[in-house]
């Protein structure tokens, strides 16, 4: 018999080494997690109990306490009754007029940009570097400074306090991020592609359509994303370029929050806040799957 | 008639020229390479061909019509890209018949070309595949195919086989070449690989900064280059150079004196110029005995390659390689009894390098 405890190779570590959960840098890591995560949470847990308590509940005091006896109807009122000015349909209202503005302005932009970002990444012509430079200029120029100009040129084709104006608004600021990140990833679609489907007779359209769009879906997903976020909870443009009846669902938001008249209806507020923030929160929830998705199903090396 | 001609053809980016005054005439039917290392314009000049880059001045007819101007698809040329170029969100059926559907053909006609590519191909079991699910060398076959349904008088090959694996590579190359024979097509094919160059061509076109620097066949190519770079640039492994000086009838290298009556100068020679030998016409043992010149040198490194093997000596004084049989003894440190038959060798100008 040989004994193999004796043996040299017997010694000695063997196989994966062993790990301890409760490792000083595990305790530290996990720690850290879980402190910024609560620190970002309360305030969600907070208003998402504050909406479903009834008023007297709320001047007891205790913010943290879970309610005791849940009730929808602040979330009820908040879309459907709450009033600013002298409309008492909620935000209900708003709600629909941001769709009408997120909805044109999402698609507009994104494919005005996408032809944009092709031509400047795959049709190179005199000018376009400078063209492409002058737009990425336009992303660094504040916001403010072009404000009244935009009054003035809204009013003077009609659309000031239009929906459509703010949809041309949203539009023209989203182009220059889109047009870069369009056109980064359009270059990066490999050239002889481009190359072999010219050889194929295909022309600007035609390879646009066929043979880049099928490629872009993760971009596009990144894209809409952006927009909707930006578009959604901007509140700069809208309070300017709309009117009381049109206003998006954010300005509508602060109007309800904001109200000096009649007892603060603390329930209320949050409901519609939370209603508000649910878009975006959505659209990050369905679009993140999708986004994954699109970088797999595109994944293909020469 | 030429199949392709190019005239004058000048190109440059800017201030930078990478073609300069090229002219190139191509058969009917040849098999002609472009041979360079990267970035010597060679696939530029494919692109110029094809028409993906506009020339800065010069013509391009094919079949003896000018398409200076004319787009690739107006061309008559099918193309394949080193990179395969599929699209990948076509099957590869919908590949093949991209070029057609967009010439507007009839749904039959393109049915029957896509057909016949797939059979001369074998690819018909992948044509519901899409690109992802197929090997490197299926897509290639199918980049190869997407050319071939054109029915295009040129196919220009850039790079094809460089992203393949070496078998595959071998494979692919033999496969190559009995298409072109079977199809007797017109075509063009960029390469930096010597041995795809000199197994496939009818003649081949080695490039260096923009410029031709010799068009001819594989063996004239291979046994009398026409300049120091062509000899150096083809033949693996690469020619032995050594510098000397010609006096008369015999050419001096430092120690060693070669007499030179059984070379075939173009003309008297004289002055200092470079002696090139490949390793594989270096003779040793009886038949080095057998020639007039002959020597005992040093070996230094041996690299055995299985079917051969090489070895590293010095004659006067610089690295010197001799290829021999696979099955040799030689070890470092031997003597190795060498002989060179003028009559295989070339004689470069050392200013010019051009062949003496």
């Amino acid at each position: 018999m040989v004994d193999l405890t004796s043996s040299p190779y017997a010694e000695g570590p063997r196989g994966p080494k062993p790990r301890r959960s409760f490792s000083r840098a595990n305790i530290f890591l996990y720690g850290t997690l879980i402190v910024v995560s609560v620190y970002y949470l309360l305030p969600l847990y907070v208003m998402v109990v504050t909406s479903l308590k009834g008023m007297p509940e709320i001047r007891a005091g205790n913010i943290f306490s879970p309610p005791l006896e849940i009730t929808f109807q602040p979330w009820v009122k908040a879309w459907a009754q709450a009033c600013t000015g002298i409309n008492c349909d909620g935000l209900s209202r708003g709600f629909w007029n941001s769709v009408k503005i997120l909805i044109p302005s999402i698609v507009l932009s994104i494919a005005v940009a996408s032809v944009n970002g092709y031509a400047l990444a795959r049709w190179k012509f005199k000018g376009s570097e400078v063209f492409f430079t002058i737009l990425i200029v336009g992303a660094f120029i504040p916001y403010q400074t072009m404000l009244y100009p935009l009054v003035i040129i809204l009013r003077e084709i009609g659309l000031m306090g239009d929906l459509s104006g703010l949809v041309l608004v949203h539009t023209i600021f989203g182009m220059p991020i889109l047009t870069l990140l369009f056109r980064n990833y359009f270059a990066s679609i490999p050239e002889d592609l481009h190359k072999a489907a010219r050889v194929d007779g295909a022309g600007f359209w035609s390879i646009y359509f066929r043979i880049m769009l099928p490629m872009s879906l993760p971009i596009f997903v990144v894209a809409i994303i952006l927009q909707v976020t930006g578009i959604w909870n901007d509140f700069l443009f809208g309070v300017i370029y709309t009117k009381p009846e049109t206003y998006p669902m954010t300005v509508q938001l602060n109007n309800i929050v904001n109200s000096v008249q009649g007892v603060k209806e603390y329930n209320v507020n949050m409901a519609a806040t939370l209603l508000t923030g649910l878009v975006p929160l959505v659209i990050y929830f369905v679009s993140g799957k999708l986004f994954v998705r699109g970088i797999a199903a595109g994944a293909v090396k020469g | 008639m030429h199949s392709v001609e190019i005239r004058d053809l000048d190109l440059s980016f800017g201030a930078i020229e990478v073609l300069k005054g090229l002219n190139l005439n191509i058969e009917d039917g040849e098999f002609l390479v472009l041979l360079g290392s990267s970035g010597c314009g060679k696939s530029t000049l494919l692109n110029c061909i094809a028409g993906l880059l506009e020339v800065t001045d010069g013509q391009i007819f094919i079949k003896d019509r000018n398409v200076t101007w004319e787009e690739p698809s107006d061309r008559g040329i099918g193309m394949v890209f080193q990179s395969y170029a599929l699209y990948p969100q076509m099957t590869v059926e919908g590949n093949l018949s991209f070029g057609l559907k967009n010439a507007r053909m009839s749904k039959d006609e393109i049915a029957k070309r896509v057909g016949r590519a797939a059979e001369i191909l074998q690819i018909k079991p992948l044509l519901k595949r899409k690109p992802a699910a197929l090997s490197g060398g299926q897509r290639q076959r199918v980049a190869i195919g997407r050319a071939l349904v054109r029915d295009a008088d040129v196919f220009l090959f850039d790079e094809p086989l460089s992203n393949l694996d070496a078998k595959l590579r071998a494979d692919l190359r033999v496969e190559i070449k009995r298409l072109h024979q079977q199809l007797k097509n017109t075509i063009i094919y960029v390469t930096h690989d010597q041995v795809e160059a000199l197994t496939l061509a009818d003649r081949i076109a080695v490039m260096k900064g923009g410029q031709i620097q010799q068009l001819a066949s594989p063996t004239e190519i291979y046994n009398r280059p026409g300049n120091r770079y062509v000899a150096d640039f083809v033949g693996s492994p690469a020619m032995n150079f050594v510098e000397g000086l010609l006096i008369e009838d015999r050419f001096e290298a430092r120690d060693q004196v070669l007499s030179i009556r059984d070379y075939p100068f173009a003309k008297q020679p004289g002055g200092l110029a470079t002696m090139g030998i490949r390793p594989e016409h270096v003779a040793t043992g009886a038949a080095a005995e057998a020639l007039s010149f002959n020597t005992d040198v040093p070996v230094e490194v041996i690299e055995p390659m299985g079917s051969d093997t090489l070895a590293w000596t010095r004659l006067a004084d610089e690295p010197f390689r001799v290829r021999l049989d696979g099955q040799t003894s030689i070890r470092p440190g031997d003597r190795l009894k060498i002989g060179i038959d003028l009559s295989k060798a070339s004689f470069f100008d050392a200013e010019t390098e051009v062949r003496l």
